[in-house]
């Protein structure tokens, strides 16, 4: 059936475009992720500085490296990859640890070490009210900087980037279970951390049971 | 259910996934535990939250630098030719 409305090019049609060399259709590729990279950046650093760097390479590297791209995954999941490994390498520089990738740091995680669920309380606000108040956002980043950085990773490109748990293992070189592992501690982590700032003092809760 | 069994469920069912007999089976155990729906509204609470804060603007000033050095990167890669060409 014929179309008669111009329609958009898809990511497909525009990374064929810029391929041929197109900026423009290269410039719509990127609008909308370059303020995600650059996030994504800020959060794994907490450097505006840094952030910059890392959006500056990652983009640069996706001109030199974009006749590659292959459509096995989307654009953004391929340069949220890139981004992640540009600002690891900078963290791990920073800290004077050795430059590794990030699946090296993979070893066991068991949800046998994951601790409990400790201050359980409902909050006292939703999530939406508490996102307008102006303390929030430093209280986030705080929370995010706390956490291991392997388990940070995952947990923002699956739950702030809205990756997929199989988007973000292969962003990160992980396997699906590893990433389900860390993020399930992310989670936990933050949650009670939030919790505690945020829950409801008067309805605090006693887990109730032992599993066994 | 072990302990294991139900963190892993905890997780599965946070992400809305679908029925399968372990999630049928912590749906149950969510209607008469309380403290276990808490702990799951907290952590869809705590990912909106922080879903909600996403989109960082980036400061104009780079937004321009970045635009220009990735137009100058392009073209010459591409040749002068093809990006203007395109951009017309």
């Amino acid at each position: 059936m014929a179309s008669h409305v111009i329609e958009e090019p898809t990511e497909v049609g525009l990374v064929r475009l810029a391929k041929e060399g197109d900026f423009s259709a290269f410039q719509k590729l990127i609008v909308a992720l370059q303020p995600r990279v650059y996030g994504l950046a800020f959060r794994i650093l907490q450097q505006a500085q840094d952030a910059e760097d890392v959006t500056q390479q990652t983009f640069m590297a996706l001109i030199e490296h974009i006749d590659e791209f292959r459509e096995e995954s989307s654009l953004a999941t391929w340069v949220l990859r890139i981004a992640s490994n540009n600002a690891l390498k900078i963290l791990r520089k920073k800290r004077g640890l050795p430059v590794v990738s990030i699946s090296a740091m993979e070893q066991e995680d068991r949800y046998s070490d994951i601790p409990h669920p400790e201050f359980i309380a409902p909050w006292s606000q939703t999530a939406d009210e508490i996102a307008q108040q102006a303390e929030v956002q430093a209280e986030l980043d705080k929370a995010l900087s706390e956490l291991d950085d392997k388990y940070r990773l995952v947990f923002l490109l699956r739950d702030v980037e809205g990756l997929s748990v199989k988007e973000t293992a292969e962003a990160l070189e992980l396997t699906e279970s590893t990433v389900k592992v860390r993020l399930l501690r992310a989670r936990l982590a933050l949650r009670e951390r939030l919790t505690k700032k945020f829950g409801d003092a008067l309805q605090v809760m006693k887990p109730d049971h032992q599993h066994g | 259910m072990t302990c294991e069994e139900l963190l892993k469920a905890l997780n599965d069912y946070v992400d809305g996934a679908e029925l399968t007999e372990i999630c049928e089976e912590f749906s149950e155990h969510l209607a008469g535990c309380n403290p276990c729906q808490v702990v799951v509204d907290n952590i869809r609470q705590t990912i909106s939250l922080f879903h909600a804060g996403r989109p960082y603007a980036m400061p104009a000033e780079f937004e321009h630098r970045l635009q220009s050095q990735l137009k100058a990167r392009w073209e010459e890669k591409f040749g002068k030719s093809a990006s203007s060409k395109a951009t017309e």
